[in-house]
């Protein structure tokens, strides 16, 4: 008996000595995985605010040699191209998603849609840069803003579709019948009781798929191609700010290592505070709604 | 059973002219969701197109050869997929662990205050661009590597032979550090997924019988989310197959099959980031864009199998809730 409770009590400190060590090595990798994390960060705010100075925003890249200089040009361009990318695509997407969460039931159709964008997601971007300088570029041979704008929307598109489906899913039945109750069609049912009950999640995920293609570069190269003036129309070569940071990176002078530094904290912030802005708009709108 | 007045008659019809616009409608967004599959469909046929000169002078064996000499038109594709799978397999061992530690610590270990921003700062690495890491990656991770972290490593494994040669920096082993921290945050927030997943009478179940906290986590967590899991890791292999400008930058861009992992490689999405537009000469370019086929192939396999098991474990949990 007494062998007994001793081999038991054996067998218990062994479990708890392990449980101590699993959770002793999952919070130390814990710490392991957000030390560098949060040094990354930290390191990107010192070196890019200590870098970042008016002429950044207002002058466009100086030729080697000369000090000085800014990527407004950059800033301007990866705007345009953003804009251009997010109306054709965020529309698209939206209608994908009603499609397959309001009229794809039961059906194979809606399935291998929502199978095919999902693994579109996935899609390497760079695959994405060759497929739209075969469909564009090489049709109009020459890089332009256009081919740019139309491949971010192709890359934008699986995401909000299925953002928007996840959303329009999550619509209480009961408003759709109190709908089709009131003789309502089916198409005013979707636009005015079922999108806009699932806006706010919607246009989180626009913004989702926005901050996504917006530091995008690779597809950037083979379409965009960047340019050292202002913007000068959709169909001609344009400056981003992704490739201008890849570019600067890159160049042997400690000048344009600033300068990507700078890059890279406006970029982040334009993707940071996008994103950040939309959530808190729309969580109190959802809060208001459901009241 | 009289008729409806006329009132109501007259309603109704103005109703059912709904029935055009409804067509209409449906018409439209079946297009706007076709668009998706057509897109697929579109990326295939431009690729094969764009690439049937490297096609039929190469064949197959394209693949197999490691020549990629451009300026005698010799083009092969084995260096890159040499390098682009030592980097992704050595990223995932550094990151699978890790995010599973993660994983772990925030679903069930955490505390509830610090639950959240540990889950957000992982979550917020994901938004941070590719070649922002790679800006990183050229000015603190390459000096990093070259003068403390790469001496270790000789010091330590030199014996295996992986880590001889000269060390710059760049090369194969950086890529993988940044590959790893860069997909660590799609494995862990995958596996919390499928974590979530695990119904808590089972964990309760578990507990009540007097498992500890980890034989709970091993018994009812990681065995019923295990599938998901592995899905999880695929989908963060797919995601290392195909990162383009952190490689490209720290990778060194040497056509080159060497053992040691010190050396500088090239990997499928790094060498057409980089020789694309110097591309001269048609067969170049289609060599180029035959790579970018194989790599939309193999990604698309590799998703597609990720997708499946993480559908076969969260989709089992959708129909529990109910």
């Amino acid at each position: 008996m007494a062998n007994q409770l001793r081999a038991s009590k054996a067998n218990v400190n062994r479990r708890a000595f392990e449980n101590a060590m699993v959770t002793g090595i999952s919070v130390l990798g814990t710490i392991v995985v957000l030390v560098p994390l949060i040094a990354i960060l930290v390191y990107l705010i010192y070196k890019g605010a200590s870098s970042l100075n008016v002429a950044f925003f207002t002058h466009i890249p100086k030729p080697v040699g000369e000090t000085g200089g800014g990527m407004a040009n950059s800033i301007m361009g990866s705007c345009i191209i953003l804009l251009l990318a997010s109306l054709l695509g965020i529309p698209v997407g939206i209608a994908g998603g009603v499609y397959l969460a309001e009229f794809s039931a039961g059906k194979t159709l809606g399935t291998v849609i929502r199978f095919v964008a999902d693994v579109l997601n996935g899609v390497p971007s760079i695959v994405m840069g060759i497929a739209g300088y075969s469909l564009i570029v090489v049709h109009q041979k020459h890089f332009s803003a256009f081919a740019a704008g139309i491949t971010l929307a192709i890359m934008m598109v699986p995401t909000v579709t299925r953002t928007t489906e996840e959303m329009l899913r999550t619509v209480p039945y009961a408003l759709r019948e109190a709908a089709y109750g009131l003789g309502v069609p089916r198409w005013r049912m979707v636009m005015s009781i079922s999108l806009r009950t699932a806006a706010p999640g919607i246009i989180t995920g626009c913004m989702l798929a926005f901050a996504r293609v917006a530091g995008e570069t690779a597809p950037l190269l083979f379409t965009a191609f960047g340019s050292q003036f202002w913007p000068s129309g959709l169909n001609q070569p344009m400056a981003a700010l992704p490739l201008q940071i890849f570019s600067y990176a890159m160049s042997p002078y400690d000048d344009w290592h600033r300068l990507a530094w700078a890059g890279s904290l406006v970029l982040i912030t334009l993707i940071m505070v996008s994103v950040g802005l939309v959530r808190y708009v729309t969580s109190r709108g959802q809060l208001k709604g459901g009241h | 059973m009289g008729r409806a007045p006329a009132a109501v008659r007259e309603f109704l019809r103005a109703r059912s002219s709904g029935k055009v616009g409804d067509s209409v409608f449906r018409g439209l967004m079946l297009a706007c969701g076709l668009s998706i599959l057509a897109i697929v469909a579109l990326i295939v046929v431009m690729l094969v197109q764009q690439s049937k000169l490297s096609l039929h002078e190469f064949g197959f064996k394209f693949f197999l050869r490691s020549a990629w000499d451009p300026v005698a038109g010799d083009f092969g594709a084995l260096p890159f997929i040499y390098g682009t799978l030592v980097t992704s397999i050595l990223a995932l061992l550094i990151a699978v662990p890790l995010a599973l530690c993660v994983a772990i610590f925030i679903m069930e270990i955490c505390p509830g205050p610090l639950r959240g921003p540990v889950a957000f700062t992982t979550e917020l690495l994901a938004a941070i661009p590719s070649v922002v890491y790679g800006l990183w990656a050229v000015f603190v991770l390459v000096p990093l590597m070259r003068d403390k972290l790469g001496p270790l490593l000789v010091k330590l494994f030199g014996w295996t032979g992986l880590f001889s040669g000269s060390n710059f920096g760049e090369g194969l082993l950086t890529a993988s550090i940044v590959l790893s921290i860069m997909i660590l945050p799609v494995i862990s927030s995958i596996t919390r997924e499928v974590m979530s997943a695990v119904p808590v009478s089972q964990k309760e179940g578990v507990l009540a019988l007097g498992a500890t906290r980890w034989e709970m986590i091993r018994i009812a967590v990681l065995r019923n989310a295990r599938v998901g899991i592995v899905g999880g890791i695929i989908l963060g292999f797919g995601r290392a197959l195909g990162e383009t400008m952190a490689v490209t930058m720290v990778i060194g861009n040497h056509a080159d099959i060497s053992r040691s992992l010190f050396a500088p490689g090239y990997t499928l999405a790094s060498v057409i980031a980089n020789e694309f537009t110097e591309a001269t000469g048609d067969l170049y370019l289609s060599a180029l864009i035959e790579i970018g086929l194989a790599l939309f192939l193999v990604t698309i396999v590799v998703n597609t199998i990720a997708r499946l098991l993480v559908w076969a474990v969260t989709r089992g949990h959708a129909v529990q809730g109910q």
